[in-house]
């Protein structure tokens, strides 16, 4: 498919910074990834361009520079399938729509099962990924040891791999790449991005937003998007929104600068670990949240150990692996681990958050329906189960709970 | 050619150098042989032996050379081949020894797929005073804690304390600093209060003054000459953190600023004074302050050649002019190099002025050299400081970034780490420091006076000058000035980013890769800062800041975090008292939880369908046996303990007589079922609950949580003690016959002793036990419970009690099977976390009476709902198909395409022995109303068709329990 | 690793402890009386402030016992609950 992007863009910029304009027809608060799409989205697919994504620090700065960047969409329940997948078919095609090489990676997502009761859940999602049309299979570890053959798939580890899920579609992108694409992209279509502008509260008129309040001044809004992350909470508190969120640190690491020797990606539920090798080279792990609230961007080191500790159990390759760098994340997590995109109590305001340690695989997918709920007043199909009245009758998307797999 | 193999090492009566000239070490660098001597690192080695060029950079294959003595190492990184092979290694840190074997790298490393073998391990200490750094400054702060009596801990990265004091040539109280040093070193060795830990490296500092600490214990030795653990990770609580973590020398940047021969001038002192190697014989010294005077005296009294000594600055203090001028040195004051000449190495500089404004001024001249020396001023080591949280300023007068607040809860940063250069106020901070920190600690000491030191103190103000702009080209155009060695960027790179509308340095590091590599930004970072202040004309690199420093301070192998938390040592395991028998009946075993629990008892080489079928058939026909020593118990005391089991349980408790066992469910607050188990009410107020094998801690949690929380006036205590009992389940219609030989003094017989009923009593053996008429596969049977340790015992005396009637151990895939068969689900197979008491068809045990924890949430409108999914039997029509756990059901008419809509899965799946067929168990939406309707399982491109029917497919009438088939 | 009082075994690493979220989330009188809403927030509604936080602490691998501090989500500045109300009730 040709690039049906129809902006040019002027030759090595990426985006202009305006001051900010008095209103918009929509601010977006927070210009990471979902914050990004968004905007390209209300753009791209409603016409909607007087746009400010309203920023506190950098663009892209927060969860999107320091996640570890894994994408799939082989989701157990028929919601989260049906957004994740819908997010994996728009990265298929992003980067080429957008004129940017973001070193989108289909190498294939294996999700190892080491128990009975692991082998059990994993089949019945590759089962379910059959039938939603989500390209899934049940390996072997002989199998999976094809795969990858670094990974230990031996008896002798502690919890042997007793085989995994496997999407090939699955993959990695450049975190930073996919940002500034779209942000080129929006700004080229009249975006304005206004970064160090705290948003501080919103301006009101009875139930209706009308506009934020920032570090800069206020700013009118015809609609106004949360795509705040582990923030979100602190903004709905200002209008006595009860959001079911809970922001926790999380932690990620990388090596050096390694020739390839880590062919897909790999996640382990069971001992929390998630390892890439990013295009540049360096191996990328991901750990477990940090069991408390926290907004310090820095968590535990015990909970790297423990997972520095998984990933040699599993890969003995990585022992002589060299840990560069740390870092963390707050992310917003939710009862049910799934998010909560949708209008609230207020009218012209919309949430897009509770990602968890999820949201960078459904950016895309995220900015998708995010643009048209707000756009339109009203959610997509694909986010329609997302609302936020889900955790006053019940009907919970529980990934967690069912799948028992992290994200 | 010099038939040498040292060429540029010094005579020792011009420097000694803390080397063993006495012994010659050889090691292999790209195949070559290099020859050095205890003390040398690999840099120094290399040095000595005139070899000046390491690996060609990353992305442009441009010749580097050893640019540093220390971690910031950006050009000689070496991959070890000797032993397992190791990644990125700095030369500048690699202590050598005999046999050591290298290949030099280019910016990339490798991993082996060769076992490592070397152990790593960890210490877990608490401190009074911990100091990172063992510079003057260090050193001062531990003397004064630990004369104070304070429990001290000394970290630094060298091979030998006193910091940068080898380096150089200061004195105190008259001698050669390193007497000092010695001296010092011998105090604190002597104190048994004291822990000096050299080779470590504090790699973060974490909330509440915790800080990890990776120490090289036998790295620097041959494989064959380390015994213990090559790495330990520290784990160190302190109680106050005194960080002396010194600074780095920043490089200049000019063109060709990469060419070998370009060192930093700190590094070049430590090459002569350390390692008594002279790097080059005609040293053009370029620097931004005082510092680099003592480079270009060392070099002149080691009898090289100093033709110009380039200072930014206009007027460099008169004292270090003169002193300069006396050696022999030439000093353009108010000048630049612009560009290095020569290629590969460097030959010559070209030297302009350098007006107030920054612009060149004058005709370049050219001078000779094979050495550049480059000081761009220093960056205090804030890495520690900053991780635990504390911020950073910029500081005009040190030209470098300086701790602004206290880090964490009381990190005090002392002397390079704050911008404090000179040796008399390092080692005041450092007393100070140190008396301040073990007084605050609890050991009151005051601090010594300082003694007299000569030497460096700077006295003018340092003028760093971010990228000399180019003789003819403009900035964007600067491509052969590089901010960072390692990762090939430049200053034009740098420009390219602010001309995509970048303005956080945040930004301009990920589009150039600046600072990613293993410095970490610790040299190339606030050179990066000030000509990206300087394109987006911001007052001070202040204004643009730096970028978030992170742990580890600098690299560590995974293998270290691992430690010996590898293979069987990963997890515990978890066996019980029988488990040995186990092992000796061939049992294969899985892992739940913790545990390690037989799954089945193969035979002469059965699978594990035969031999599932084979010990189903037993349990079913004769009797059978298994080890149920895993199931949780906890028992629950207090004279509210009916009212607390009634509340945390679906169904009541309080109306259990003693004497008898009840099942029970408990759900989550959100309704969800959590676990289940049989209690036994052991007395009016104390009963004994069973949980599942996985979910034993996290019950006793839920209980306590909503004890401690809720109900504290609740007078109720739990105790675990699933450790303290060992049982056997003995099953079947002869277990009768064989529990009454094991317990000849219990009445075993249907009316004696009732369904739901247990006993006391003593076996033939002479152990005590308790006995329980509970059944988790429909058939009679009964629970033995003993004290642990008899937990074998029992296990004989069962096997011995049933041997002619063909007692057959059984295990936990043949439990599945026979609960499946009567319908009983397991918690987290059967269930997954949305599911409630009534989706399983418990209405029995769900009380319309009293309140109990879920109980409202199953009133939510999601709850009340006809299609949720229940619980119900499923019958492959054709008898024999094995429907596949997790398999999901369709409607028969649904599409065959995706999307397909399911209907349900299958949560248990087996072949049966007693019903000569296949079956299983699953969760169906609406599936009670569906009983009898035919559904499909689409697996793997067939389809199963099957039947929905009620989840009890064996005994219905619940008859055998009592062994009534029997008689 | 967080350093953790608590108030019966002294300063303790925080992998000793299990986090309990915010505290004085009283369990309802009577779940019935509520309606789905109100239920719905007890469920799952807690407090995510960035600055002070009153919450739970269970000391897992000590004496199992729980207890409320005061931590600055921000800073993990840590501080003793004020005594507990639960106790005066």
């Amino acid at each position: 498919m040709a690039a049906d992007s129809n902006t040019s863009h002027e030759p090595g910029r990426l985006w202009r910074n305006p001051e900010p304009k008095s209103s918009y027809d929509v601010v977006i608060v927070g210009a990471g990834g979902h914050g990004l799409a968004t905007a390209y989205y209300l753009a791209r697919n409603h016409g909607v361009t007087d746009v400010a994504v309203l920023e506190r620090g950098w663009l892209a700065g927060g969860n999107m520079a320091r996640n570890t960047t894994i994408i799939r969409s082989n989701y157990l329940l028929d919601p989260s399938a049906a957004l994740y997948d819908h997010a994996l078919r728009l990265w298929e095609e992003l980067a080429e729509e957008l004129d940017y090489e973001f070193h989108f990676s289909q190498c294939g997502v294996l999700n190892l099962a080491h128990t009975e009761q692991e082998v059990r859940d994993a089949r019945r999602r590759a089962f379910a990924n059959e039938l939603n049309g989500v390209d899934a299979e049940w390996l072997t570890p002989e199998e999976i040891a094809e795969v990858c053959p670094i990974l230990d798939t031996s008896p002798r580890l502690r919890y042997p791999v007793l085989g995994a899920t496997y999407q090939p579609r699955g993959g990695v992108a450049k975190h930073d790449l996919v940002a500034w694409a779209l942000a080129r992209e929006c700004d080229a279509m009249g975006v304005d991005f206004i970064q160090n502008c705290e948003v501080t509260g919103f301006t009101t008129s009875g139930d209706r937003v009308t506009g934020v309040r920032t570090s800069r001044g206020t700013i009118g809004a015809g609609g106004v998007g949360l795509a705040a992350a582990g923030r979100t909470s602190l903004l709905t508190d200002t209008l006595g929104i009860s959001l079911p969120l809970q922001s926790h640190p999380l932690q990620a690491m990388a090596t050096e600068i390694l020739e390839p020797v880590h062919p897909c990606v790999v996640m382990s539920n069971h001992v929390h670990v998630y390892t890439s090798q990013a295009h540049k080279g360096e191996l990328v792990l991901g750990a477990g949240i940090d069991a408390y609230n926290g907004y310090a961007q820095r968590g535990s080191v015990h909970v790297i150990e423990n997972q520095l500790a998984a990933a040699v159990e599993l890969f003995p390759i990585f022992g002589r692996a060299h840990l560069l760098r740390t870092w963390a994340g707050t992310v917003d997590v939710t009862p049910d681990a799934s998010p909560i995109i949708g209008p609230t109590p207020y009218e012209n305001l919309y949430v897009n958050c509770g990602w968890g340690t999820g949201g960078f695989k459904a950016t895309p997918g995220a900015g998708w329906v995010f643009a048209h709920t707000i756009a339109t007043g009203a959610p997509h199909p694909l986010n329609e189960p997302y609302g936020m009245e889900r955790f006053t009758t019940g009907a919970l998307i529980d990934e967690h709970g069912a799948a028992a797999v992290a994200h | 050619m010099t038939s040498s193999p040292n060429p540029h090492r010094l005579n020792a009566s011009v420097r000694s150098g803390r080397i063993d000239r006495a012994r010659a070490i050889d090691c292999t660098v790209d195949g070559r042989r290099v020859r050095g001597h205890p003390g040398d690192t690999l840099a120094s080695a290399l040095l000595a032996c005139g070899i000046t060029e390491v690996g060609p950079s990353i992305h442009r294959g441009r010749a580097r050379g050893v640019f540093t003595a220390d971690c910031t190492e950006p050009n000689a990184l070496v991959q070890r081949l000797d032993g397992c092979p190791e990644p990125m290694l700095p030369a500048t840190e690699l202590e050598i020894y005999e046999g050591l074997e290298v290949r030099t790298l280019s910016g990339v490393g490798w991993l082996s797929g060769q076992r490592d073998t070397a152990g790593y391990d960890k210490k877990f200490v608490r401190s009074d005073v911990v100091v990172v750094g063992a510079g003057p400054a260090g050193l001062a702060a531990s003397l004064v804690a630990a004369r104070g009596g304070a429990r001290v801990m000394l970290i630094d990265q060298h091979r030998e304390l006193g910091g940068t004091l080898p380096d150089g040539q200061a004195h105190v109280s008259g001698h050669p600093a390193t007497e000092w040093v010695g001296r010092a070193a011998r105090e604190l060795a002597e104190n048994e209060n004291v822990r000096i830990l050299t080779r470590s490296v504090a790699l973060g500092c974490y909330d509440h003054n915790y800080l990890l600490v990776a120490e090289r214990r036998a790295e620097h030795l041959p494989v064959w000459r380390s015994s213990g653990p090559r790495q330990r990770l520290w784990h160190v609580r302190a109680g106050q953190v005194v960080l002396a973590t010194g600074a780095h020398e920043r490089p200049l940047v000019f063109a060709d600023n990469d060419r070998p021969g370009v060192m930093l001038a700190s590094a070049v002192r430590s090459y002569v004074n350390r390692y008594a190697v002279l790097p080059g014989r005609e040293g053009v010294v370029f620097t931004t302050s005082d510092s680099a005077y003592a480079t270009a005296l060392d070099l002149l009294s080691c009898g090289a050649r100093v033709p110009a000594i380039v200072d930014t600055r206009a007027e460099p203090p008169a004292r270090l002019v003169e002193q300069v001028r006396a050696a022999g040195a030439q000093v353009y004051p108010g000048s630049v190099v612009t560009a290095a000449t020569g290629e590969p190495g460097v030959t010559g500089v070209r030297i302009a002025g350098l007006d107030g404004n920054g612009s060149l001024t004058g005709t370049p001249v050219e001078v000779g050299c094979d050495l550049l020396a480059v000081s761009g001023g220093w960056n205090p080591a804030v890495q520690l400081f900053a991780q635990s949280g504390g911020t950073v300023r910029w500081d005009p007068v040190v030209a470098g970034f300086v701790p602004d607040s206290p880090g964490g809860r009381s990190a005090r940063v002392v002397g390079a780490a704050r911008g404090t250069y000179d040796l008399a106020g390092c080692l005041a901070q450092g007393f100070a420091a140190g008396a301040e920190a073990a007084t605050v600690a609890g050991f009151r000491v005051a601090p010594p006076a300082v003694p007299q030191v000569d030497g460096d103190r700077p006295v003018g103000r340092p003028r760093p000058v971010w990228a000399v702009p180019d003789e003819s080209r403009p900035r964007r155009e600067c491509t052969e000035h590089f901010v960072d060695l390692q990762r090939d960027a430049t200053v034009a790179d740098v420009h390219a980013a602010t001309e995509t509308g970048m303005r956080s340095v945040q930004h301009v590091k990920r589009y150039t890769t600046v600072s990613t590599g293993v410095e970490q930004g610790k040299s190339s970072g606030v050179n990066t800062i000030g000509v990206l202040a300087e394109t987006l004309a911001a007052s001070s690199p202040g204004e643009v800041g730096t970028t978030t420093f992170r742990p580890p301070y600098t690299p560590v192998p995974l293998a270290l975090f691992a430690g010996r938390t590898r293979g069987p040592l990963y997890d515990p395991v978890r066996t019980t008292p029988m488990h040995t028998r186990h092992e000796q009946a061939g049992a294969v075993f899985e892992d739940v939880g913790q545990w390690k629990r037989a799954r089945y008892y193969p035979k002469n080489g059965e699978d594990m369908e035969t031999a599932v079928l084979r010990e189903c058939a037993a349990a079913r026909t004769g009797v059978a046996l298994q080890d149920v020593s895993t199931l949780g118990r906890i028992e629950v005391v207090g004279s509210d303990a009916p009212v607390f089991l009634d509340r945390v349980y679906t169904n009541k408790f309080s109306n259990l007589p003693v004497g008898k066992a009840r099942y029970g469910v408990m759900c989550g607050a959100d309704g969800m079922v959590l676990d289940d188990g049989v209690s036994l009410r052991l007395a009016e107020d104390r009963y004994l609950m069973s949980t599942t094998t996985g979910g034993a801690a996290k019950v006793l949690d839920w209980l306590e949580e909503w004890l401690q929380t809720e109900w504290p006036k609740l007078d109720v205590y739990c105790t675990s003690v699933t450790e303290q009992w060992a049982a056997v389940a003995v099953v079947g219609p002869d277990s009768r016959t064989v529990v009454g030989r094991l317990a000849p003094e219990l009445d075993v017989s249907a009316e004696g002793f009732g369904f739901m009923r247990f006993a006391e009593t003593v076996l033939r053996n002479g152990v005590p036990a308790r006995v329980a008429r509970v059944s988790f596969s429909g058939e009679l049977a009964f629970e033995v419970n003993v004290a642990r340790w008899y937990g074998q015992a029992l296990w004989d005396a069962a096997m011995e009690a049933g041997r002619d009637l063909g007692i057959t151990p059984y295990g936990t895939e043949t439990m599945h099977v026979l609960r499946a068969e009567k319908g009983f689900v397991i918690v987290g197979q059967d269930t997954d976390g949305t599911v409630t008491p009534l989706d399983l068809g418990m209405n029995w045990a769900v009380s319309r009476s009293k309140d109990f924890i879920g109980k409202r949430s199953l009133s939510r409108p999601e709850m009340l709902r006809a299609d949720r999914k229940h619980l119900v039997g499923l019958l492959p029509v054709d008898g024999h198909s094995l429907l596949p756990e997790g398999a999901h059901l369709v409607d028969q008419r649904a599409p065959r395409r995706p999307p397909v809509p399911m209907l349900g899965h299958v949560t248990s799946s087996y072949r049966s022995a007693a019903l000569g067929r296949t079956f299983a168990l699953g969760l169906v939406s609406g599936g009670r109303e569906r009983v009898g309707e035919v559904l499909r399982a689409p697996v793997g491109g067939t389809d199963i068709e099957v039947e929905v029917t009620t989840p009890v497919f064996y005994d219905e009438e619940g008859v055998r329990r009592d062994g009534a088939a029997q008689g | 690793m967080l350093l953790i009082r608590c108030p019966w075994c002294g300063d303790r690493d925080e992998v000793e402890f299990r986090y309990g979220g915010q505290a004085d989330v009283d369990y309802p009188a009577d779940p019935e009386r509520l309606d789905d809403t109100a239920w719905g927030n007890y469920l799952f509604v807690r407090a995510n402030p960035l600055g002070t936080l009153t919450e739970r602490w269970v000391h897992t691998a000590g004496c199992r016992r729980w207890f409320s501090v005061v931590r600055d989500t921000a800073t993990n500045e840590m501080s003793p609950d004020i005594p507990s109300r639960r106790e005066s009730r």
